[in-house]
């Protein structure tokens, strides 16, 4: 087994851990870090499997992509934990309400 | 013309101009409102003198700064995104104009208001000229964090709770669409979407890609099954945000959507065509009953949006089976759909600063006061209807004649039930303003302004039924609907 497909085949693996745990999981910090843990394994997906063709000469626009994945998901992280401390100000639950109406 | 701009300057503007000024209110937010009217007034100018440049050279395609693929950025505009483009600018002007009244109530939800609606402006026109799959899932995700930044304007507990829902659903979405990304470069080594569709056979990595994109992507528009955040979202926003969410941002995943179907991932298969039509028939059907049994006005819309985009799904089988007519019916009613909802949310908004609350039950005699606004409903509502000579009903009218050539019975009385369905919940509403009641209504006044952004979308939405032949030339440009023959040819 070649090494990018091993960080392939993690990264799925990773995907599918955050994946369960942003549906099961109902408190929302634990929603948040799923929802890191399934952008860390999409980009080790798109580090893994870019190809490089040989080994020794590694391809740099997948590297330019999964930096600028990872700005945005930085980004969209502290506006989650933002929305969240808004959310329990408001309604002292840290957990959606899912039997809203507007 | 006596000085010739290039396409290439518009489109640079068409970004460039709602990203500074999105900068400029954020540093002035006492000058937002008049920062963001001359952005809204520069953006229709620019959309207006691209398509100009548009109609005279054909599709266009830029490398900013010089850099070509794969590390530029390409930008790149034919028919369909200049349509999608001008749709922006109409609907953005009518809600900016809309927005700079409605937010004196409200000023602190207008300092960021305005910085946040240019940003998810500059999202749009980003998306509808990006020429990659990965600038695309920029714009996406820019676009995501700016809408769902808005509908938490309001910072009710109901605001919060349906942002925090749409921020999970939006990240989830651009994440699926961003691994598709990343299986599309693992398999053929670009991200320009003219070379990929050049590469890109019926395979393993295509489909899978394409799998993961398309469920993104449905998340993000709202097809049922997937519409259960938008309800909420979309009611529990102010006015001119549900306005924008409604009208815009919904397409923008669609128009995404349609972009790799019509360029990658046509030639895929007919049964996902035919799965996507089922989906849109039930969201037409099930949309329109949960609109009906709505005792609120903003739920009720926002379930008529639920409703109205099961109408754009409706193309893909019929479009599969040969009826090139199709796309232009589903592009015609979102461009009605964008006008006609933007002005129902817009009205909504007018009745809910005049009677501060909206339960339908309880608006009766409201029209006497605000003539203007229930006018507007009623206009908006016979596009939303379908009724001619509205911009809804030559779209149904496209997507009911290739069903009838394909003798496909079952999507016509969709079609046609979803139309009664329509004016069943407009109804509701307009009989409700109607009612007599012996005293008259007390209730807030509500500027002019506000009155006529709302009544001259709905306008639009009417008069578009007659702009086909100014629309049709327009959606040529570059031939984007005959790609596909090229890519169902290209299969193994």
């Amino acid at each position: 087994m070649t090494s990018s497909l091993l960080f392939a085949l993690v990264g799925v693996g990773l995907i599918g851990l955050g994946l369960y745990a942003l549906i099961i999981r109902g408190h929302l910090l634990r929603k948040v870090l799923a929802f890191n843990v399934t952008s860390s394994g999409i980009f080790l997906v798109l580090a893994g499997l870019a190809r490089g063709g040989a080994a020794a000469e590694s391809d740099p626009v997948p590297q330019a992509m999964v930096l600028t994945g990872i700005v945005i998901a930085v980004a969209a992280t502290a506006f989650a934990l933002a929305l969240m401390l808004a959310l329990r100000q408001a309604t002292g639950r840290t957990r959606l309400d899912d039997s809203d109406e507007a | 013309m006596p000085f010739p701009i290039s396409g290439a300057a518009w489109a640079a503007a068409l970004v460039f101009t709602p990203l500074l000024a999105a900068l400029a209110c954020f540093l002035a937010p006492r000058r937002a409102n008049l920062i963001g009217l001359l952005a809204a007034v520069g953006n229709a100018a620019a959309s207006v003198g691209l398509i100009e440049r548009l109609l005279i050279d054909g599709s266009l395609r830029v490398n900013v700064g010089g850099w070509g693929a794969p590390l530029g950025i390409d930008l790149a505009a034919d028919g369909l995104s200049a349509v999608m483009l001008l749709m922006t600018a109409v609907v953005g002007l009518g809600v900016s104009s809309y927005a700079s009244r409605y937010f004196d109530q409200h000023p602190e939800q207008g300092d960021y208001f305005w910085p946040l609606w240019l940003l998810l402006w500059t999202a749009l026109n980003g998306l509808f000229l990006s020429a990659d799959v990965f600038n695309l899932y920029v714009m996406l995700e820019l676009l995501g964090l700016s809408a769902v930044g808005l509908t938490a304007l309001g910072r009710s507990a109901a605001a919060l709770n349906a942002a925090m829902r749409y921020l999970f659903v939006s990240l989830l979405g651009s994440a699926a669409y961003l691994l598709g990304v990343a299986l599309l470069y693992h398999g053929y080594g670009t991200v320009d979407l003219d070379l990929l569709a050049a590469r890109i056979g019926a395979g393993p990595v295509a489909t899978a890609a394409w799998a993961v994109m398309l469920a993104g992507l449905l998340l993000k528009t709202a097809l049922f099954p997937f519409h259960f955040w938008l309800p909420p979202a979309h009611a529990s926003a102010p006015a001119p945000v549900s306005a924008l969410l409604s009208a815009l941002v919904i397409k923008g995943s669609f128009y995404l959507m349609l972009r790799l179907w019509l360029e990658l991932f046509g030639g895929l298969g007919p049964l996902l065509a035919e799965l996507l039509g089922l989906l849109g028939a039930t969201a037409i059907i099930w949309g329109s009953l949960e609109a009906l049994r709505q005792q609120r006005l903003k739920l009720l819309i926002a379930y008529s949006t639920v409703a109205q985009i099961g109408y754009l799904f409706l193309a893909f089988p019929l479009a599969a089976s040969g009826a090139e007519q199709a796309w232009r019916g589903a592009i015609y009613l979102a461009l009605a759909h964008a006008l006609a909802k933007a002005a129902m949310f817009l009205s909504a908004g007018c009745l809910l600063r005049f009677a501060r609350h909206d339960r339908i039950s309880d608006l009766d005699g409201v029209v006497r006061r605000l003539p203007l606004t229930v006018t507007a409903f009623m206009l908006a509502g016979v596009s939303i209807m379908g009724l001619p000579p509205s911009g809804g009903f030559i779209g149904k009218w496209l997507l009911l004649e290739a069903a009838f050539l394909q003798g496909r019975w079952g999507l016509v009385v969709v079609i046609l039930i979803g139309g009664v369905l329509a004016a069943a919940y407009v109804f509701k509403v307009v009989g409700y303003a109607f009612t007599p009641t012996k005293s008259a209504q007390a209730g807030d006044s509500v500027p002019a302004s506000m009155e006529w952004s709302a009544l001259l979308l709905a306008f639009g939405a009417i008069l578009l039924g007659l702009a086909g032949p100014l629309i049709w030339p327009l959606l040529d440009i570059g031939a984007p609907f005959a790609s596909l023959a090229i890519a169902s040819r290209t299969g193994p």
